[in-house]
């Protein structure tokens, strides 16, 4: 894949150690095992779609990979640090490195499109205004809406806050990016406008984890299919292999449910 | 239906009647305005004197008000904290003022603190600051815990996500929320202390009540003076209201709903 040339540039440093690297993760909630023993690796420049019905554990998955949900057992490394051992400050390092786009958007609505893109770089990363408002800036022309920066959250449409959320995640300049069902809330055509930046960046090498319903996308873009149920990785397949023949009875269902429409 | 009207308004000019002959009833005769008239020489001077004790109330009061929203603060934090332990403090801080009177504090902090320690020396001012600040500390305690829980769980996580820390969180996203939707009970609040200043001449604070208090010693006349203290208090706390109107809606309009 012509890819590769933009992923290059970190390469040498990911053939060794995996970006994310899971093992046997559970997830507990009560009594209900959100995460039931789940291994898995994504390695720099990997495009991993995780998929599966609801209550299957995969926004789990992806909230335990920069612990806004913390797993009870197993191990989560990301960049070869354990996240379990982490201090506080520790933590807040490898979050800053880890992006995550959510369902809702979660933008700052006290603070215009600039402000909530400038806020992490400025405060955590610690760069001066200056240098966060080019940043920002060069962001939003990356998601396609330079001239809605002076805006607030609430004047803009859904997909174009899904697209703000996305750019402050970048302006972060993290090495995995994760989205938990980015497209879910939005309505049916705004969807498509955000799938495209998201494509746009699969394209530029960006280490992506994505959480979606979007069987389209996935096919498109994903190197990577793990499908779930009950808070398990039922199977892990390239995509082709995923659609046209999966190796699991529950896969082969889910299939057949979600493509019928 | 007719029958409603006719009750209706027989009731209206009976109540008329009733209003009209109250008032003729009343002793007109034995008001004194010029006691408090800017017209006369000592019309001007009482009034002059019980002006002056806005100062002491203003300064009073906006020493206080500064003072518990600080600590009103730094106690609502524990209460929002996952550990028992350390909500404990919260509530027991709160429970413990909140059921003390305002009036009980001022004695207690003005007469009982200085028996303490020889080396606490505290005056009129600063023993009302202090039972002003402290009282009101646990009640904007909880309007502060109420205005932070109230900010989305997603909010939170979007500021962890982007790596901000405990404070940063609170700096930048939790407390520019929250403070839009506390802003009316912080209004209340701050009018509320506002009029307990008034508590505070009973110490001897040469506040607004407390002149108005003398000015009858002297004059005889409460109803003319208190009426001017009422007069004094109600624009008071009317240009505080407004001020709080108009925060309200600079912010609400800056978020652009």
């Amino acid at each position: 894949m012509n890819e590769s040339i933009s992923t290059q540039a970190r390469a040498p440093e990911s053939t060794a150690t995996p970006l994310i690297e899971m093992r046997d993760v559970t997830k507990l909630y009560g009594q209900f095992r959100a995460l039931d023993g789940v291994s898995l690796s994504v390695k720099t420049g990997q495009r991993m779609v995780v998929c599966g019905p609801s209550g299957s554990g995969k926004s789990t998955l992806i909230r335990c990979m920069n612990q806004l949900e913390q797993h009870d057992a197993g191990e989560i490394r990301i960049d070869g640090k354990a996240l379990s051992r982490l201090s506080g400050s520790e933590l807040r390092k490898v979050r800053a490195e880890v992006g995550m786009v959510f369902q809702q958007f979660n933008l700052f609505p006290h603070l215009t499109v600039l402000e909530n893109l400038t806020l992490g770089p400025m405060r955590t990363r610690k760069l001066p205004e200056a240098a966060a408002t080019e940043l920002a800036k060069e962001y939003l022309e990356r998601v396609h809406i330079p001239e809605q920066a002076d805006k607030y959250p609430r004047q803009l449409s859904g997909g174009q806050q899904q697209r703000v959320a996305i750019a402050r995640s970048l302006c972060m300049e993290p090495k995995i990016l994760l989205f938990d069902e980015p497209t879910s809330a939005l309505d049916p055509e705004m969807i498509v406008e955000v799938l495209d930046v998201m494509v746009e960046l699969a394209e530029t090498g960006m280490t992506m984890v994505v959480v979606t319903h979007e069987m389209g996308f996935a096919n498109q873009v994903a190197d990577t299919i793990v499908f779930m149920d009950g808070g398990k990785i039922i199977e892990s397949n390239d995509p082709e292999t995923f659609f046209s023949n999966p190796s699991s009875e529950r896969g082969k269902l889910f299939l057949k449910k979600i493509l019928r429409h | 239906m007719r029958l409603n009207s006719i009750i209706f308004w027989a009731v209206i000019t009976l109540l008329f009647i009733a209003a009209a002959l109250f008032i003729k009833s009343l002793n007109w005769d034995e008001l004194a305005w010029y006691v408090v008239s800017p017209a006369t020489q000592t019309g001007r001077t009482n009034l002059l004197f019980l002006l002056g004790g806005l100062e002491y109330t203003l300064k009073m009061s906006i020493t206080a008000i500064t003072i518990s929203i600080i600590l009103g603060l730094l106690i609502a934090l524990p209460g929002l904290s996952p550990s028992p332990g350390v909500r404990a403090l919260n509530r027991v801080y709160v429970e413990l003022v909140r059921a003390v009177p305002i009036l009980v504090l001022i004695f207690w902090v003005y007469y009982g603190l200085p028996i303490l320690h020889d080396g606490i020396n505290i005056n009129v001012f600063w023993a009302g600051v202090i039972a002003l600040a402290l009282s009101d500390s646990a009640f904007e305690a909880e309007i502060f815990r109420a205005g932070i829980q109230s900010i989305e769980r997603g909010q939170i996580e979007a500021a962890d996500s982007i790596g901000l820390g405990y404070f940063g969180r609170l700096r930048y996203v939790v407390l520019p929320q929250a403070l839009r939707r506390i802003l009316p009970p912080l209004g209340n609040q701050l009018v509320y202390m506002l009029k307990m200043s008034s508590l505070v001449s009973v110490i001897g604070m040469q506040e607004l009540t407390r002149r108005a208090n003398e000015l009858v010693v002297s004059t005889y006349r409460p109803l003319e003076i208190y009426s001017v203290l009422v007069l004094e208090y109600l624009v008071l706390i009317f240009i505080v209201s407004m001020g709080v109107r108009w925060l309200e809606r600079r912010l609400q309009s800056n978020e652009a709903a």
